[in-house]
């Protein structure tokens, strides 16, 4: 398993050993526009794949953010809670949010890779 | 991540458009209408540098409406049965904030009025309205205004904004006669030689411009607008920004049919003689709210962290009881924090107030604030 996976949400995954790095794409961050505030969930909260992991607010609206994968929460990125236009300026970097320890790595197939996602993006003008 | 827009519905395209397109625009509907809510700059640079120097807004998708009779009194009567400001005394080239009232004295929509004076198109009233209240306005007026009084819709005119410190300047260099105008004053007036109806007005906080251009000239002039190293095209989303850091309502959020303009803190804008004398719809219920107070008071709201509080947030008092809802929330670039209005009741009104803000379900502190969140700047000459 090596990579970077994303979902049909725009939210990207990348797994190292059992914990998952959770972010939004860069697509996602070029929708939303500047991002003024992240609502990061609880270090130890248990979320389900598809099911709300965090918020993310622009200055017109708050998005929900879903897990790509299921797990508990081991670390967030409390960096955003000062500069949450990381978000904007490293989607796939230092504007990460949330380390889950996954439950199941099957979940990850149903992701795409990024060659898949590019596809899906350029499917949604 | 959620869904953040989407619709199929056919919109309206403002003669400006195409210049969008060519900007760089992220187009949205609004009001009917497929507009830019941001160039590739972005909200929080495209506010900012509308507060720092000057920013260009397309605003045609507002109604622009002529009112005229026999005479300026006839016209300016009129229109005081449907609203309850003083037009009667308005002087040529003055403007005025006003509103259409219900009988139950609900706001139908906000506008600006401006004694246009005596000039090639005689002295007559010109107004702007909301975008998505137009066409109700339109057959308000043929229903109820006075039929004395014709009622000219202006099809064929754009309107944009150049809002800013720096808009005068820019605004002299192709009008030199925009100079002579101050806060709430308006003229005919050509503009790099298109003949233009110009106020000195906005939606900004900041001292600016509104002018209302022939379609067939408009993207031209904003070209040349543009073309000033000052002047950046702003969209709807910071418009929005600016104006509630400028504590203005927007009509359908902070006030509408079922807000009266007692709690809706705009007692201002209905002159002394008209809430005395009444005579406009829902005059009764303005002039006991006046003398008993309101139950709720519309305020500014400071959220205490940095959570934005959006549009129908609860807001509950400190034993938590429900005691109002925000009507308009968001972050407020210009403070670097979240800000919001909202209404709340009467007895927890005042400024200083701790209020808690229900948002995704945690109750976070906040206090009532005076408003503008950030001080007007108009030309008051």
């Amino acid at each position: 398993m090596s990579g970077i996976r994303f979902s049909k949400e725009h939210e990207w995954v990348k797994l190292e050993g059992d914990v998952a790095t959770v972010g939004i794409s860069p697509y996602a961050q070029e929708q939303l526009g500047d991002v003024v505030f992240v609502d990061l969930p609880a270090i130890g909260k248990k979320v389900e794949k598809g099911k709300e992991l965090a918020v993310v607010e622009s200055v017109k609206a708050a998005s929900e953010v879903y897990a790509p994968v299921g797990g508990e929460v081991v670390e967030v990125n409390a960096a955003l809670g000062d500069a949450p236009g990381t978000v904007n300026e490293d989607a796939l970097g230092k504007g990460w949010f949330a380390k889950l320890r996954i439950a199941s790595k099957a979940e990850l197939d149903e992701l795409m890779d990024e060659a898949a996602y590019k596809a899906y993006c350029d499917g949604l003008h | 991540m959620s869904a953040i827009s989407g619709t199929d519905q056919a919109l309206h395209r403002t003669a400006l458009y195409d210049l969008h397109l060519s900007l760089g625009a992220r187009m949205v509907p609004f009001a009917g209408y497929d507009m830019p809510v941001q160039y590739p700059a972005g909200i929080l640079a495209e506010h900012q540098h509308t507060r720092a120097a000057a920013g260009l807004f397309d605003v045609s998708h507002m109604g622009q409406i002529r009112l005229r009779a026999k005479d300026f009194a006839t016209v300016a009567a009129a229109l005081e049965k449907l609203c309850p400001a003083d037009f009667i005394n308005l002087k040529p080239g003055q403007q005025r904030y006003s509103f259409f009232l219900d009988d139950r004295a609900g706001i139908l929509d906000d506008l600006m009025v401006t004694r246009m004076g005596a000039g090639d198109d005689g002295d007559h009233l010109f107004m702007v309205v909301n975008a998505g209240c137009k066409l109700a306005d339109i057959a308000h007026l043929r229903a109820h205004l006075d039929k004395a009084c014709d009622i000219e819709v202006i099809a064929d005119r754009s309107l944009i904004a150049l809002q800013g410190p720096q808009a005068a300047a820019v605004l002299i260099r192709h009008a030199p006669g925009s100079a002579a105008l101050t806060f709430m004053q308006g003229t005919a007036l050509d503009v790099a030689g298109i003949p233009c109806l110009a106020t000195r007005s906005g939606y900004t906080g900041e001292d600016g411009f509104e002018i209302s251009v022939p379609d067939g000239a408009v993207h031209d002039l904003a070209q040349r607008l543009l073309s000033d190293a000052a002047v950046r095209p702003v969209g709807l989303g910071a418009r929005d920004s600016l104006r509630l850091e400028a504590g203005l309502c927007l009509h359908g959020n902070d006030i509408g049919p079922a807000t009266n303009p007692v709690e809706a803190n705009l007692v201002w804008a209905m002159q002394k003689r008209r809430r005395e004398e009444g005579g406009f719809p829902g005059a009764a219920i303005v002039q006991q709210q006046l003398r008993d107070g309101p139950a709720r008071r519309r305020v500014g709201i400071l959220p205490e962290g940095k959570a934005p509080a959006r549009a129908h947030t609860e807001i509950s008092d400190q034993n938590g009881a429900t005691i109002g809802e925000v009507t308009s929330g968001g972050f407020g670039p210009s403070l670097g924090a979240p800000i919001a209005m909202g209404y709340v009741a009467t007895a927890q009104a005042a400024d200083g107030t701790q209020l808690n803000l229900m948002v995704r379900g945690k109750a976070l502190p906040a206090k009532v604030a005076p408003m503008p969140f950030v001080p007007h700047r108009y030309h008051r000459g």
